[in-house]
Parts: structure tokens; C-alpha cells; sequence
């Protein structure tokens, strides 16, 4: 039988030859990851232990991963003490795919697990996070889970009742322009199915424009494919793949090259000139109220954000910095930007391109979640208008329900720094 | 026989049931007092203690899109709500089941503020507009952990069957 590849990677898991849409199995679990929520994941972990006699362990402290991202350098007294318990538990538990407030070690989850070699072709990874779903730029089934379904991974290293989900087939034509990114091509897909339209669904991704995306674009597809409610996105391994792992991540071993079948069964197929595509922003308060950049030209706005899981990385710095330079972010306008991980942040002091940043007028902060999700840096006052390359644009996500985000890319994002209205970086005037 | 007590939009987000800037605290028994933080009528309904166990919010469609923090199921659990939306995004949802949340998807639920609800298997009756509308069930593998008590005692049980000898 004909099979996806995510069918192929749950059969595998689960111990099968074939498995069909819509089979509950109980996969083994390659790579379980959690970031501060951990405390909560710690939490529920002694409950299910509670009066059973039996010491609580972990199955496999070797596949788990634990990543403080999401208020680091801790905002409270809250935050520290939960760091704290989570520090003392990896140690006790012998967890070494640890990550701290440190160096080069510390980052936002979903860079942390790819630079290090964590995520594999083939491999299941949950993660108490829903942008999981990004691992699955490796050739992995990677989703999102809640604590105490963590939890009852930590100690069964399985998990328990999963429907192996319907897919969709989205085939990129053609090849992106110079200033339209991966980001504007995921934001027009979401505002064509809309915020459900994958939900409980697998998104595989196919093409050239996939074929000659760098792992980096394939890691903001997948990583924003929940927010069209997809379970997971995930791009068959390729040479690309095999490209970054080793050249990158350092993995030497051999990888599972999993590919679908050619004749796999898909719930439907969606196909996209990506030569065609304009840069998209991504409009309050979801983020499939998604526009071409003509429709909201000229829109004032006072904080630009580049960082974060989706847009944080090399690629996005570099082409950020590469339209700033020389320039200026505009009076009035002010522009942070957080790389997504210390190894990301210390290339990217190297090729100069937080010098370039900073001569314009940005603030670099430290790698982590940073403004994204409202808890830490970069709160917007009441009527401020944010457009960020972050991956929500929710009521109240960066801190403030009174204000809003709009999505974009780093080219974007940088094109509208200098002039500080929503400005399309095709336009040449910048 | 329970009352409608507030009526949501589409694609309610967990950013909305709980905001991010809450999310240092994770424990069930303290997530409440945060619950729809972000719209002050409703989170003080809740905080006021006004509203009697399986009181009914309804929702729109994608109910509880967004992260996958737990504290947003832990948090309406903390106030005993039974939600009833159109659909529910696929975290919240296991969340919802795992913590003994109760949902119901109810894609042509016509119901206002007030209306007086009666839930059954595999109808959803309204009292006061004297219609009824079907449930679309739950998958029989989500019904185990829920006929276990919730996930940590489906976990638990699990896990005492492994170290039998
Ligand atoms: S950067 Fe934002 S979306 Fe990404 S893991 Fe952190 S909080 Fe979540």
C-alpha cells in the first residue's frame, strides 16, 4: 500500500508494516522537548508517580530535551524559581540535551533542536510547544503536545492515542524573487485554507520552491503550518537536508532517508506558483486575515521585530541587514531584534551584521522569545501598531490586547524600519 | 440543566483564555484567577464566584487555537466551564480531554446568553429557543482517558501494569 510519509514514519514508531488514516497507535517517541514549561511538565510527572511506590525516572533521559526560551534571563521571581526546579531535576535525572542561559548554548527551542543535531529524518518529536511542528524541515513527525501529555511521555516514552492524520500535498512551483521570502509563501498558504484549514491534518510540502529553499525557509514553513491548524509540516529529506545536518549540526551517522510513496493517498493537493508571490502581512488580530503589501502600504508603525523561531536566523539577519545597512530606522519607529539562538547571535557579530543593525538604529537583544509572546521584552503601549516577522498576531500577544501585530518578513520588516510605514522592499526606494 | 453564561467569537486563541503574560504560573490550582484576563467582564464574572459548576461559554469556530499551553484548559477547568464551540483546535482539545476539561463540538448550536442548555450524548437541546442540535462524538481512543479519570490516572494505570511482575 501506498503510503505518506508521515504514515511511514508511524508505522515505524509503532512497530507496523503499513498504517491507514485514521489507526490509533501508541508511537515510541525519538525526541521529547520542553522549554520553562517543563515546571508544569515536572509537576504532573511526580502526580502520575504519586502513590505508586515507585520512584519517579524518566524512560530515557537521553531523549529528552529541555531549553529555557521563553523568559530568559528570567522576568521574575516566579520564572527563576521554576528555572531552578527544572535545573535540579535534569540533573538529578541524568538529562544532558539540556540548555541554559549560556553562550552558545542558549536559544529558542525550535533552533536549538535542529543546530545541535537533535532532530533527525524519519523520527517522532513531540514537544510541549506548538511550533514543534517545525522540526518537520528535517523529515520528521514533529507536533505539539500539552504537559501532562509530556508527562506521560517522560514515563512511558510513548504517545498514547494517536489517530495517524489525514495529509495535505502542498507542491511549490517555481522559485521565490530575491525579496519574497519562505515567510511570505506560508503566510499565503494560511490565508488561503484559513487558521483551521489543516487542522488535524499534516501538511507534506513538495517542489522546487521547496527543492531549493535552505533548511532555514523550510524551518519557518513548518514552524507557521500550525497556524493553519496543521498537527505538522514536514519536507521530505533531501540533499539539502543531509547538507545542513552535517554542515551545520555536525551529525556524522547515517541518516533515514524516508520519502513518501509517489502514488501516496492525500486528502487533497494544493499547488503554488511561488514565482508569482508578493510580500504578504499578515493582518490583526488572525493570521489568516492575510493581504498582499499593497492592500496596507503606508500604514504607520512603531515597533518592528525581527527574531524569533519563525524569522531569527542567519538568512533573516543577513537580508535584514543587507537592506538597513548604510540607513536608517525612521524617527518615531523603533526596531528590535533578537537572533534566535547565541550560536546564531555570535556568526552573525562575525559577518557584521549586528554591527550594520545597530549602526541603523536597532536594538539586539538577547537570543530567547523576546517580545513574541508578550511575557518578557517589547511590550506595545495602547494604539501602537508592532509588524513583526514573529509567527502570532493574536489579541494581546505582545503583551498589550489595546495594540496590534502585523506579520511580515525580515525584508519587510527592515524595508519598513527605515521609512516606518509598512513598505515593500521590491519598491527600491529605501 | 445548565445556563449559556457568555458568548465567544471564532478562533479564540489561547492568548485570549490566557494570556502570555501569565504563563509563569502553571499550577491547576493558581491558573484560574487568570482565565479571559484579557476580556475584564468575563474574567470577573468568573472571579467573583457567580457562576455555578458547568456553566456553558459558547465558542465559535477554532476554539482554542494558539500555543499548546495547558493552562488554558487547566484554567477553565479550575472554574468547572463546559465549553461548546464549532470545532476545537487539536492541542486544546487533547489538553481539554487529558485534564477532564469537558467540550462539546456543536457546529449548528443556536444559543444566546441566558439560555437554559441541557447536554446529552449526542444532542445538545436548547430549553429556551426549544431547538436541538447533534454532537459530533469524540474518537472512541479519546474516550479511554476520559472513562480513566484523566491522563494521569490513565498514565498511572499504565504505568503499574509495566512493573507487574
Ligand atoms: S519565539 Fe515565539 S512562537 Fe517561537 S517558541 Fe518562542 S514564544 Fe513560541
Amino acid at each position: 500500500m501506498s503510503q505518506t510519509i508521515v504514515q511511514k514514519i508511524l508505522a515505524r514508531a509503532a512497530g507496523k508494516s503499513q498504517v491507514n488514516v485514521g489507526d490509533v497507535l501508541e508511537p515510541k517517541v525519538d525526541l521529547a522537548m520542553s522549554h520553562e514549561n517543563a515546571a508544569l511538565v515536572l509537576n504532573q510527572f511526580n502526580e502520575i508517580y504519586k502513590g505508586t511506590g515507585i520512584v519517579a525516572k524518566v524512560w530515557q533521559p537521553d531523549n529528552i530535551a529541555i531549553i529555557f526560551d521563553h523568559r530568559v534571563p528570567a522576568e521574575s521571581r516566579k520564572t527563576a524559581t521554576n528555572q531552578k526546579l527544572i535545573r535540579d531535576f535534569v540533573e538529578q535525572q541524568g538529562i544532558k540535551k539540556f540548555h541554559d542561559i549560556r553562550g552558545d548554548e542558549i536559544g529558542i527551542c525550535h533552533q536549538i533542536l535542529p543546530e545541535n543535531g537533535y532532530v533527525r529524518p524519519g523520527s517522532v518529536v513531540v514537544g510541549t510547544d506548538s511550533h514543534t511542528t517545525s522540526h518537520g524541515a528535517l523529515g520528521a513527525f514533529a507536533f505539539g503536545i500539552g504537559a501532562t501529555e509530556m508527562a506521560s511521555v517522560w514515563t512511558l516514552g510513548t504517545v498514547l492515542n494517536v489517530e495517524v492524520p489525514a495529509t495535505i500535498k502542498v507542491v511549490v512551483n517555481g522559485k521565490l524573487n530575491k525579496y519574497t521570502a519562505p515567510k511570505d509563501l506560508i503566510l499565503y498558504l494560511i490565508g488561503q485554507i484559513s487558521a483551521e484549514g489543516a487542522n488535524f491534518k499534516v501538511i507534506e510540502y513538495h517542489g522546487e520552491g521547496i527543492k531549493s529553499m535552505s533548511t532555514s525557509g523550510r524551518l519557518t514553513i513548518c514552524n507557521m503550518s500550525v497556524e493553519a491548524g496543521a498537527t505538522s509540516g514536514i519536507v521530505p529529506p533531501d540533499e539539502e537536508t543531509e547538507r545542513y545536518l552535517s554542515e551545520v549540526a555536525g551529525v556524522k551517522d547515517e541518516l533515514n532517508m524516508i520519502k513518501p510513496d509517489d502514488d501516496a493517498e492525500y486528502d487533497k493537493i494544493i499547488e503554488i506558483d511561488a514565482s508569482l508571490l508578493t510580500p504578504q502581512i499578515a493582518c490583526p488580530h488572525t493570521v489568516d486575515n492575510v493581504k498582499p503589501i499593497d492592500k496596507v502600504e503606508g500604514l504607520k508603525i512603531e515597533q518592528i521585530v525581527i527574531g524569533s523561531c519563525t524569522n531569527g536566523r542567519l538568512d533573516d539577519l543577513r537580508i535584514a541587514a543587507e537592506i538597513i545597512k548604510g540607513k536608517k530606522v525612521a524617527k518615531g519607529t523603533r526596531m528590535l531584534v533578537f537572533p534566535a539562538s547565541g550560536r546564531i547571535y555570535k556568526q552573525a557579530m562575525k559577518e557584521g551584521l549586528l554591527y550594520d543593525l545597530m549602526e541603523a538604529g536597532a536594538v539586539v537583544m538577547n537570543p530567547g522569545c523576546g517580545p513574541c509572546l508578550g511575557v518578557h521584552q517589547g511590550a506595545l503601549g495602547d494604539g501602537e501598531k508592532a509588524l513583526s516577522t514573529t509567527n502570532r498576531n493574536f489579541k494581546g500577544r505582545m503583551g498589550n490586547p489595546n495594540a496590534e501585530v502585523y506579520l511580515c518578513s525580515p525584508a519587510v520588516a527592515a524595508a519598513s524600519a527605515i521609512t516606518g510605514v509598512i513598505t515593500n522592499p521590491n519598491n527600491g526606494s529605501n | 440543566m445548565t445556563k449559556v453564561i457568555y458568548k465567544l467569537e471564532d478562533d479564540i486563541s489561547t492568548d485570549i483564555i490566557y494570556p502570555g503574560r501569565y504563563m509563569a504560573t502553571v499550577l491547576p490550582a493558581e491558573t484560574p484567577q487568570y482565565a479571559f484576563a484579557d476580556i475584564p467582564d468575563l474574567n470577573k464574572m468568573l472571579n467573583d464566584k457567580q457562576v455555578p459548576p458547568n456553566s456553558i461559554l459558547a465558542g465559535g469556530k477554532n476554539f482554542g487555537c494558539g500555543s499548546s499551553r495547558e493552562q488554558a484548559a487547566s484554567t477553565l477547568k479550575g472554574h468547572e466551564l463546559v465549553i461548546i464551540a464549532k470545532n476545537f483546535a487539536r492541542i486544546f482539545l487533547q489538553n481539554s480531554i487529558n485534564l477532564g476539561l469537558q467540550t462539546v463540538a456543536c457546529p449548528a448550536l443556536e444559543a444566546s446568553v441566558g439560555d437554559e442548555i441541557e447536554i446529552t450524548k449526542d444532542k445538545v437541546f436548547n430549553k429556551t429557543n426549544r431547538k436541538s442540535f447533534d454532537i459530533i462524538p469524540l474518537p472512541a481512543s479519546r474516550q479511554a482517558i476520559i472513562d480513566a479519570g484523566g491522563l494521569i490516572q490513565y498514565t498511572r494505570k499504565r504505568l503499574l501494569e509495566r512493573v507487574k511482575p
